[in-house]
């Protein structure tokens, strides 16, 4: 029951007027305060908190996992089946016709399939996490928990339907006689960026959802773009070398550069990958402090 | 004395009324309102003049609860009760004012929040817990009792969307029911399933309540408080009105209900819909134009109900319902516009009155609460739950100057009553029709 022992405000302040209560060792042994009192300026996340909530968040993004595959009619196939459809739209399309697998190394399809697995995990969770504040709005305004948990439950899908893909990803490198190196080593890293680039910007949209309503249809629209302004369909070699650092503004640019070099063994662009570590750190700072921030009204406007 | 359970020391809670009431803010909205000019935008946005762009859903709410002790919460809808549960619960913030809980505390503002219909049982028994606040092996453990409690041993590992509703809802109850902090805060889950269920539940509660821990409890069923709560809080307007034994202030509330000690109908702020018809009035006459304070049983009776038009044009198709609840939140009456097929075909700009007449009223003396509801082509305009309040004072319904004792029933009927010397014995081929009319004449013996 230590999950409901909760504290608003922080620990030491409620603490810290001995005046009107007596010490702790007059009250029964398993005593816990809550002191509830409206909060000021700017939070950061407790971190204690979440940890102390973490139950919860696993049985909520369990639950979306099972929910997704007992709802669609294939399953897990599904999983399998949309990165590899949208590889081949995209090696025809964009391999074939538009040329584009002249400026890649090796096969067009292993070049492209190494990136969508990260933009679909991208993708995935930001869409689901800016979605999920307002399809458990019975849960805001019946329950209390930290509210974090729910838009960083919603992004367990992505991860289930990216490790299914991964493997899918292991029998085309094989297939494509493709050198399994050390460089695979660098996979958890890289996807533990694309993980918190899409917490950063999915809390960040689920806020905003909440606050406006349309910015539902923005969220849909903003998330096709941006994967046309991260190298999927071409290699970052496509864009001017000028360009380049701004162009890895776009954190997704060096989290996908970062998951064909670890697959394909390419060498790594350190400078993009710099910069759009730096962006990838804002945007988790600016999401969860937004987030925090707006927190307190979601069940007032929602 | 040990520490106060809950101490809420001048706790206020404001809303901001804009939002609520034009509905969600979109994007666009907030884009253009930065551009355009801001008074403008709220001038199109109703049409109506916003003399105050907010309002305190609680304000000034101080009290204790020592451990131990079981208290109710009453009031009208809108007074302040559900926003005073949100603060405590932790799930809305308070503008202004301090709450210190000493204790693990639960709260149960809804049974069920979280079931998902697709998972099974045993599946949302889990998830359930875990979002009440249970680990899961303090689940595990009481599992089997949770299953015991809700009679679903059978159905355990079948999706719950294929339960009865009954059965989700004593599966989503049982659940509730085993959560057991030091500080528990309810409301109104034991308006739930069928009634022999809603007694069990309520034995379970007063166990719980029994067995030494501290609950508040917020509900419209006065026998239910009365039956747990020790102490009771009557709450109006956002603010306490008063504080003592359970009996004494039910019987306040009671008696503020059966004066119309209710909101003017044209402050509330608490309704949905559109927003553009909205009444603004209610006063009850005898069918004659004289005003009543109180009905009576068998006499006729009349609701008259005020509304304004405020959208500024003429509007279509105005149904207008009426739906008369009891005091234990029973819907006894329902009187629609729709039904009588005479729903208003041209709404004049200026607004207008609804006059419900009933020749002959037919509910029991009691207290009855109705939520008024508007729709203009189909749109809810306005709805109020709780918008008003009527006694009904015994009368001469059947001619006898007699009628049914308190508890055997809800509304009078007009029927007869015959006695007649029993039937002779039929003949073979006549049995059916001769069958059929005995038990007739058996069928009202025993109602009357």
């Amino acid at each position: 029951m230590s999950a409901t022992a909760t504290t608003v405000s922080d620990m030491p302040e409620a603490l810290a007027t001995p005046a009107q209560t007596r010490p702790a060792a007059a009250l029964a042994p398993a005593t816990v305060r809550t002191v509830i009192e409206p909060r000021s300026g700017w939070q950061l996340v407790d971190f204690a908190q979440l940890w102390r909530y973490r139950e919860l968040l696993g049985f909520l993004a369990w639950r979306d996992v099972k929910i997704r595959y007992k709802q669609t009619v294939l399953g897990a196939m599904w999983a399998v089946l949309q990165p590899l459809l949208t590889m081949l739209v995209f090696t025809i399309f964009f391999g074939r016709f538009g040329g584009m697998s002249h400026n890649v190394e090796g096969a067009y399809s292993v070049f492209v399939f190494s990136a969508l697995l990260p933009w679909q995990l991208f993708a995935t969770a930001v869409t689901q996490a800016g979605q999920s504040l307002v399809t458990s709005n019975n849960l805001i305004s019946k329950v209390y928990f930290p509210r974090l948990i729910i838009p960083f439950s919603s992004v367990g899908t992505g991860i289930v339907d990216f490790a299914v893909s991964l493997v899918v990803m292991f029998a085309m490198m094989a297939w494509y006689h493709v050198t399994f190196g050390p460089w695979l080593l660098l996979i958890p890293v890289f996807f533990l960026g694309t993980v918190l680039t899409a917490l950063g910007v999915g809390t960040l949209l689920a806020a905003l959802v909440i606050a406006y309503r349309d910015f539902r249809y923005v969220l849909t629209f903003l998330v096709q773009i941006w994967m046309f302004a991260s190298p999927v369909a071409y290699p970052l070699s496509v864009v001017p070398e000028k360009y380049r650092l701004w162009y890895a503004l776009n954190p997704m640019v060096g989290m996908i550069c970062g998951f064909r070099s670890a697959f394909l063994g390419e060498g790594l662009p350190f400078g993009c990958l710099i910069v759009s570590s730096v962006t990838m750190f804002l945007s988790v700072f600016v999401g969860l402090l937004y987030f925090r921030r707006s927190e307190r009204r979601f069940a007032d406007i929602i | 004395m040990s520490d106060p359970a809950i101490r809420v020391e001048n706790l206020g809670k404001q809303y901001d009324l804009g939002a609520r009431e034009a509905g969600y803010v979109t994007f666009r909205e907030a884009l253009t309102g930065l551009v355009t000019n801001p008074v403008k935008r709220f001038k199109s946005l109703s049409g109506r003049a916003r003399e105050d762009e907010t309002f305190w859903a609680l304000k000034d709410v101080s009290f204790e609860v020592q451990p131990g002790e079981v208290v109710g919460i009453i009031g009208h809808n809108g007074a302040g009760k559900s926003t005073l549960l949100k603060i405590l619960s932790q799930i809305t913030e308070p503008t202004e004012g301090r709450v210190e809980i000493n204790g693990r505390i639960g709260s149960l503002l809804e049974v069920g929040t979280g079931f998902h219909p697709e998972l099974t049982g045993r599946e949302n028994i889990f998830l359930n817990g875990s979002i009440l606040g249970m680990s899961r092996d303090e689940v595990r453990r009481k599992f089997d009792e949770i299953v015991a409690f809700a009679e679903v041993e059978k159905f355990l590992d079948m999706p719950v969307k294929k339960y009865s509703s009954g059965m989700s809802v004593r599966l989503a109850f049982s659940v509730a029911a085993h959560l057991d902090p030091e500080i528990l805060i309810i409301d109104e889950v034991l308006a739930v399933g069928d009634q022999e269920f809603q007694n069990k539940c309520l034995g379970k509660m007063s166990g719980v309540a029994e067995s030494g821990r501290t609950i508040l409890f917020v509900s419209h069923q006065m026998a239910a408080v009365e039956a747990m709560c020790s102490t009771a809080i009557l709450l109006s307007e956002g603010r306490i009105r008063a504080r003592g034994e359970t009996t004494k202030i039910v019987e306040r509330y009671l008696r503020g209900v059966s004066r119309g000690e209710m909101q003017p109908l044209q402050d509330r702020r608490d309704r949905k819909g559109s927003g553009a018809i909205r009444f603004k009035s209610v006063a009850f006459s005898d069918g004659c134009g004289r005003p009543l304070m109180s009905f009576q049983c068998g006499s006729a009776g009349e609701i008259n109900l005020r509304y304004d038009n405020c959208s500024g044009r003429e509007l279509r198709n105005l149904r207008v319902c009426l739906a008369v609840d009891n005091e234990f939140g029973q819907r006894v009456l329902l009187f629609d516009s729709k039904l009588l097929a005479c729903d208003l075909e041209r709404v004049e700009p200026e607004g207008g009155m609804v006059r419900i007449l009933m020749p002959k009223l037919t509910l029991l003396p009691g207290c009855y609460h109705f939520n008024i509801y508007a729709t203009v082509n189909g749109e809810i305009a306005d709805w109020i739950k709780s918008a008003g309040f009527f006694y009904v004072e015994g009368g001469n319904f059947f001619g006898t100057g007699r009628l049914p004792e308190h508890g055997q029933g809800v509304v009078a009927a007009e029927h007869e009553v015959y006695f007649e010397p029993a039937p002779r014995e039929p003949a073979a081929s006549e049995t059916s029709a001769a069958e059929t009319a005995a038990t007739l004449s058996h069928i009202e013996e025993t109602c009357a």
